[in-house]
């Protein structure tokens, strides 16, 4: 089997630091921890909530990751499936490789309508391509029209969160970029703006407005694809999806090639576990559905982009391609400790958390110093596997990518260190005789704190070494309960190893 | 070899491992053979169970026997301060009477443009299907609810849901409307008003879509 290609990394992140670097530097950021904290602690307790409201919810999560299963392990069936739909009902189906042809087939497709400008919906699959940068080059101006996103755009910022992007922006922050950048790109700002949220959106509904009602070209990606009717679903909260996936004359939609779900059934599950996990509502305030075009109804001319760009690369590995069945509802972003303080920058991709941990060195590949280094980025405490819709065995796949990395020699000290580690305890004698050299050490470090030892920098930065025991448990015992003949004294050994043929285990009752 | 069936290649090698059968074949068969499921009246529980949940997104609720819905319409447009609204062209022809007197009534095919819907104050519908555990209502712009540019435009929805209509979740609710060959029509789903939590997570409703919704369920 020829192994697919990786992806490329897109050029915003290539270069970017290993992940404990990054994370440092954002952890340096009180304002946005300060954010975080509360952003991630409230949806966490809202989707607890209304998770909490259904009684079969782990029967529902049972069957969204077997749908999601069975049109992965049948992916090529159904995506020729979900052609011929989508064909027969008057869409125009484009398949992309990579990112950069996916953004030639959308450039071509917006200059053929001689538009110098597109509205869009939030897409994880269009900032994965980096489609915005593609149009701007190409000289027509991509206006992101959900208010996270809008926001992230006048900031010129990335996003740091896959369901609210701008989580580490502040009302305050807002209201000055919306003062100083709305101007320059279409209805200003009013001047009176306060930093009231519901002031701020009122804002947006003003500024965006207007380019959805000039808007000729939308583009969109797609929740969910279904392959037996040829329906695409986007989920959303603002109306911002509606509005350009109505009114425009020509939509684009740029859909990964594992949001195909085989029937139309599938969605019962899917829209009871996406809007409970995600935003912790019962349901999203509005859901899109479009089958091809719609005589007299929304756009004329329907395009869909299905998009490769390392899918299939994930998909050849038995193991991690259950990362492909993530819906992207980030609710093991808001469960996590580690991105509850480090925010979404730090994992260098538009894939954060713990998702984007495992999702990110499948799709690229763990060559580069910050996919390498992001299965580490984990306590491995297993709370996202626990919020996880659709059952991603997010630790188990961190463990196999620190498997991964390193076999490719990527942390040679501590391969080293552990090799030796197992030889010393794989023998009883050896770990003896370790254990003796360690509490000599300890009878001459006596009550002094080892803060620092030569070589370990950067672990003993940030902790101190435990003192060595001056004696260890063994000898105690040996010296407590001395076997020889003593009254107390257990079947085995003198140092409390049970001798080979006692024909008992330790422990063990008959 | 082109985009497509270098993919297709790449995913059915990806793939090769797999030894299950794919349930496809299965599955088309079984659409095929579908009947529409028959409408049945909604427990009061469920009918209830709805407009709790609508409610609870800030939306407003009103029952009202069959008879009723017309004067419960004005009623509310009238207390919302609303002048003008659209009507699509399927509506019940006894609501679109009682609003031409009291509102400027313009005709779905008279508000062609989004610009000509952005001047009009509300819009009165009727809908598809209710989902009680969510509170969601599901349009599938027929000709009584209109092109989707018509409830999403101006400011005011106005909703009318029989409680026949009402099914309890959401499984129920995507297999009653694939049995309606709804999908061969755009659907679309609303829980409440437009709302965002963009900012500092605090939940602002009405972005967007319209800003107030109401929602009347007749009775029998």
């Amino acid at each position: 089997m020829v192994t697919p290609p990786v992806q490329q990394t897109s050029p915003t992140f290539v270069g970017m630091p290993a992940f404990p670097e990054a994370a440092q530097r954002e952890l340096a950021n009180t304002q946005q921890r300060q954010n975080l904290h509360r952003a991630t602690h409230t949806i966490r307790a809202k989707r607890a909530a209304v998770v909490g409201e259904v009684a079969d919810w782990e029967a529902i999560r049972v069957a969204g990751a077997a749908a999601k299963d069975e049109a992965l392990h049948h992916l090529g069936d159904y995506l020729e499936q979900l052609e011929q739909s989508l064909t027969a009902r008057g869409a125009t189906v484009h398949w992309a490789r990579d990112a950069a042809e996916a953004n030639r087939i959308v450039v071509d497709v917006a200059r053929a309508k001689g538009v110098d400008e597109v509205v869009k919906v939030k897409s994880m699959a269009t900032q994965e391509i980096e489609l915005n940068e593609a149009l701007e080059a190409a000289g027509i101006h991509a206006w992101e029209t959900d208010l996270a996103e809008l926001i992230v755009q006048l900031f010129g910022d990335l996003p740091s969160h896959i369901l609210v992007p701008a989580i580490h922006r502040n009302r305050t922050e807002i209201r000055d970029v919306f003062l100083r950048e709305m101007g320059n790109v279409g209805r200003p700002a009013p001047a009176d703006l306060t930093d009231e949220p519901a002031r701020l959106a009122e804002a947006a509904r003003l500024h965006l407005r207007e380019k959805f009602l000039r808007a000729r070209v939308a583009v969109s990606g797609a929740n969910f694809a279904i392959a037996d009717t040829g329906t695409l679903v986007v989920v959303e909260s603002e109306g911002n999806g509606r509005m350009c996936l109505t009114l425009p004359e020509t939509l684009i939609s740029v859909v990964g090639i594992e949001k195909v779900l085989p029937t139309w059934d599938d969605l019962g599950p899917m829209l009871q576990l996406l809007p409970r996990s995600s935003t912790g509502e019962r349901m999203n305030p509005y859901t899109t559905m479009w089958t091809g075009v719609h005589e007299g109804d929304g756009p004329q001319e329907v395009h869909v982009v299905l998009l490769d760009n390392g899918r299939s690369h994930v998909l050849a590995d038995s193991v991690g391609r259950q990362a492909l069945r993530c819906i992207r509802c980030s609710a093991c972003l808001n469960v996590c400790p580690v991105y509850e303080r480090t925010g979404g920058h730090a994992y260098g991709s538009v894939y954060p958390g713990p998702i984007g941990a495992v999702l990110n060195p499948q799709l690229r590949g763990t060559t580069s110093e910050v996919d390498a280094s992001l299965p580490y980025a984990s306590s491995l405490c297993g709370a996202c596997f626990d919020a996880c819709p659709v059952r991603i065995n997010i630790p188990e796949l961190l463990v196999e990518l620190r498997g991964t990395v390193a076999e490719q020699g990527g942390h040679r000290a501590e391969s080293a260190a552990m090799k030796a580690a197992a030889w010393v305890l794989s023998d009883p004698r050896r770990l003896a005789v370790a254990q003796r050299g360690a509490t000599t050490a300890g009878k001459l470090i006596g009550k002094r704190t080892i803060t620092r030892v030569p070589g370990l920098g950067a672990w003993t930065d940030a902790r101190n070494v435990p003192t060595p025991p001056k004696e260890t448990f063994r000898q105690w015992w040996a010296r407590e309960r001395d076997t020889s003949g003593g009254e107390a004294g257990p079947r085995g050994r003198a140092d409390g190893i049970p001798k080979p043929g006692d024909g008992t285990d330790a422990g063990g009752e008959a | 070899m082109g985009a497509r069936e270098e993919i297709l290649a790449r995913v059915r090698s990806a793939t090769a491992d797999v030894t299950t059968e794919s349930r496809l074949d299965a599955t088309s068969r079984r659409s095929e053979g579908r009947v529409p499921a028959g409408r049945r009246n909604p427990s009061e529980e469920t009918v209830e169970l709805f407009a709790e949940n609508v409610a609870d997104y800030e939306a407003t609720v009103v029952r009202v026997p069959a008879d009723a819905v017309a004067e419960a319409i004005v009623e509310q447009l009238r207390s919302l301060g609303r002048r003008s609204v659209v009507t699509p062209s399927g509506l019940d022809a006894g609501w679109v009477d009682a609003l031409r007197g009291e509102f400027e009534v313009v005709a779905e095919t008279d508000a062609t443009s989004a610009q000509a819907l952005d001047v009009i104050d509300a819009v009165v519908t009727a809908a598809a299907v209710g989902i009680a555990t969510t509170g969601t209502i599901v349009l599938d712009h027929a000709p009584d609810q209109g092109r989707r540019a018509l409830t999403l435009v101006p400011d005011t929805h106005v909703c009318v849901i029989r409680e026949d209509q009402i099914e309890h979740d959401v499984p129920e609710s995507v297999t009653r409307l694939h049995a309606e060959a709804a999908h061969a029509r755009p659907l679309t789903w609303i829980s409440g008003p437009s709302a965002t939590s963009d900012i500092e997570l605090q939940r602002v409703e009405g972005v967007h879509g319209p800003r107030t919704l109401v929602v009347v369920i007749a009775g029998a």
